[in-house]
């Protein structure tokens, strides 16, 4: 597939952009700035860039509890992004959702979730959205392999299909979920032999190769928007830390395997692949690194000194037009 | 926690061979004497051992549950025993559900409160009903925990107390232990016990220690406890409040005003007596409950206590509770949602009228 110049430095800067705020993040959290835990996606970079680099903000996507990296590569800003997780009152919702429950809808993100699965029937609802109003839309779904054990998955794929609605599912399968392994938990090697018997596309997609997956979201998300159904993208994928900020991956986890994944690590994969083509060159990439390390270091600065919510905000956002919180029952 | 010298009448009491733990520990140590005791007991749920099938690897036990519940279990009681499941909280608790119909006793660990709703349909439809349904055949010795509760910023999809919702339902059962010492009974119990058991592990809890007796107990379900006595008002607790309603006894009685401590202990099967004798000496009440205020168990214990105690009372019944509200992110507004001591201690001075 043809990738224009400025195509190949969005997704440079894109996959670099997630890569580093991960890592500040869990220097951030490591000096108790979070209030919260922290989920990081270091290594699953190449996924949500490949395919938002097809959505624009009127496509909409749904996500999971470790959700940064979907936010990132759907134009979600990493400044309010930072002083959400720090609990600020500039964060995206106020600082009233944090690090699991970050959302920007004016970019089409319909916010992480913490709920394993609960986010994926969100993205089937956008697409049927999209179907009843004929805007060409589409809906995009992420989650990981664990989220492929709950019912939510089975239910939206047949909805998805019957209805054929204008959604992607995208299965970041890294192999585990939290400790248990994709081997132990799913019953196919492929998650994505599971489409066929909801009459979808099934693909498996090396996730760790941006072009590969910027490959397949293209046709995927052509046949959305040309009403031809869903389909289902298998990200075979792999997170660099543990399920969350605290978690030892090495309890469950041999180093020899995390080394393997790191040695196909998407970015200099990137780097490699461009440099041979003469698509970019180091100058370049190395000027995007720079700035990214510099607008993530704005966004530390950004929240740190942004303000903490006003208790009055404890009581907004339950209803769009009814209170009945006022100072609880005290 | 207190562990003065009056006698405690549930469970052994502390004049017994027993040492300060956790209420974590105490958990973890009583689910290994259940499943010593009875091979029928099984314990399932996400990462209750960790690192799954990887034993040929020499991965085994890696998690342990996610508050190290069921560390150190899986090595004496074997895959099947602490059997690590997917993500599929309606299946494997319909699944556990339909054990306990046909002669195994499963302890199901859901991690979070929250996610019970997930599996709400097979609590609700098929654990709650079908013994009454099927005229009293079957019998459903189901044990559920998970932690419960406001804490640290894990936001709203993860920091509930909606155990009224499960109090409400005709044939599920309800505990919120309040410490090590109760845990390690309660638990016990509700093992043993034939019915569905939920038990609410308040994440404030389970890092709190107390004096835990060695020899295994039960504590009787539907049985509460007074945590402090006294003369000048009731101060009902459950799970963490109790902990609360405690300190604000302590601050209170800085004011000279002596507050009666009842700690509930079981939602379903509720002790209506021990709340009823309390207001019958005290004649003012104040129940402090972390969920939020609409149909909650402050709630219900306030019209149990309105319909039967009324002639005892001399002043409104008064509820601390949450507010109508998710529980929010932020530190400041997230200590806002807790009643705190502070809150407790307001409320009983102006219902005082002090």
């Amino acid at each position: 597939m043809e990738i224009t110049p400025e195509k190949l430095r969005w997704l440079y800067t894109t996959m670099y952009r997630i890569r580093r705020f991960e890592e500040v993040l869990l220097e951030q959290t490591a000096l108790g700035k979070s209030m919260g835990v922290a989920h990081t996606s270091d290594g699953e970079e190449a996924g949500p860039t490949g395919i938002c680099a097809h959505l624009t903000d009127a496509d909409w996507i749904g996500s999971t509890h470790r959700g940064h990296g979907h936010c990132i590569a759907k134009g979600v800003d990493t400044a309010g992004m930072m002083a959400e997780i720090f609990g600020k009152y500039t964060g995206l919702c106020k600082g009233k959702g944090g690090s699991m429950h970050i959302a920007d809808f004016t970019k089409g993100m319909l916010g992480a979730n913490g709920i394993v699965g609960a986010g994926i029937p969100l993205a089937v609802g956008a697409a049927l959205s999209a179907k009843l109003k004929g805007d060409g839309s589409v809906g995009v779904s992420f989650f990981g392999d664990g989220a492929t054990g709950e019912g939510t998955i089975h239910e939206s794929m047949n909805l998805a299909s019957v209805w054929k609605l204008p959604v992607i599912f995208v299965c970041e399968n890294n192999h585990y979920a939290e400790s248990t392994p994709v081997e132990y938990a799913v019953s196919v090697t492929d998650i994505a032999d599971r489409a066929a018997s909801y009459s979808m596309p099934g693909v498996v997609v090396d996730g760790m190769d941006v072009f590969a997956v910027y490959d397949a979201a293209g046709e995927a998300i052509a046949r959305a928007r040309a009403g031809d159904g869903p389909t289902f993208i298998e990200l075979k994928t792999y997170r660099y830390h543990g399920h969350y900020h605290a978690d030892d991956p090495h309890t469950y986890r041999l180093p020899e395997e995390e080394e393997l994944w790191k040695a196909r690590d998407p970015l200099p994969n990137f780097e490699r692949k461009v440099i041979e083509q003469d698509l970019m060159d180091e100058v370049e990439m190395e000027r995007i690194r720079n700035e990214i390390d510099q607008e993530i270091q704005d966004a530390v600065e950004f929240a740190e000194e942004s303000p903490l919510p006003p208790i009055e905000e404890l009581y907004t956002d339950v209803y769009v037009n009814y209170s009945n919180s006022v100072q609880g029952l005290r | 926690m207190t562990t003065t010298s009056r006698p405690n009448p549930l469970g052994p009491g502390f004049d017994v061979p027993g040492s300060e733990i956790r209420y974590r520990e105490a958990f973890n140590k009583t689910l290994g004497d259940e499943l010593r005791r009875d091979p029928d007991v099984f314990v399932m749920g996400e990462d209750v051992a960790g690192g799954a099938g990887r034993e040929d690897l020499g991965i085994i036990d890696s998690w342990g549950g996610a508050f190290a519940a069921t560390k150190g279990l899986i090595q004496e009681f074997g895959a099947d025993r602490i059997r690590d499941t997917p993500i599929s909280e309606a299946g494997f608790v319909g699944a556990a559900i339909g054990a306990a119909l046909t002669g195994t006793r499963p302890v199901v660990d859901l991690m979070y409160f929250d996610f019970i709703t997930v599996a709400w349909d097979q609590l609700l439809s098929n654990a709650a009903k079908n013994r009454y349904m099927f005229g009293g055949q079957g019998k459903i010795p189901l044990t559920l925990f998970a932690r419960s509760g406001v804490a640290a910023g894990y936001s709203a999809q993860h920091s509930q107390n909606f155990y009224s919702m499960v109090a409400h339902i005709p044939g599920l059962k309800c505990i919120a232990p309040s410490d090590a010492y109760t845990v390690r009974g309660l638990l016990a119990a509700a093992i043993r016990d034939d019915d569905p058991v939920i038990i609410c592990n308040h994440k404030k809890l389970i890092n709190m220690s107390s004096f835990v007796p060695d020899e295994s107990y039960t504590i009787e379900l539907g049985k509460g406890r007074y945590l402090r006595r006294g003369a000048d008002v009731t101060l009902v607790g459950m799970s963490y409040t109790s902990e609360v309603c405690r300190l604000a006894a302590e601050l209170l009685a800085a004011e000279g005003i002596d507050a009666e401590v009842v700690d509930m202990l079981s939602l379903s099967p509720i002790d209506e007596d021990i709340v009823l004798e309390s207001v019958v000496k005290t004649n003012r009440i104040v129940i402090v409950d972390e969920d939020t205020p609409r149909c909650n168990m402050a709630t219900d214990i306030a019209a149990i206590v309105a319909d039967k105690a009324f002639d005892s009372l001399d002043a409104p019944i008064k509820r601390v509770t949450g507010p109508h509200t998710p529980v929010p992110y932020s530190k400041p507004l997230e200590d806002a949602f807790i009643p705190s001591p502070e809150d407790v201690v307001a409320t009983t001075k102006k219902l005082l009228g002090a």
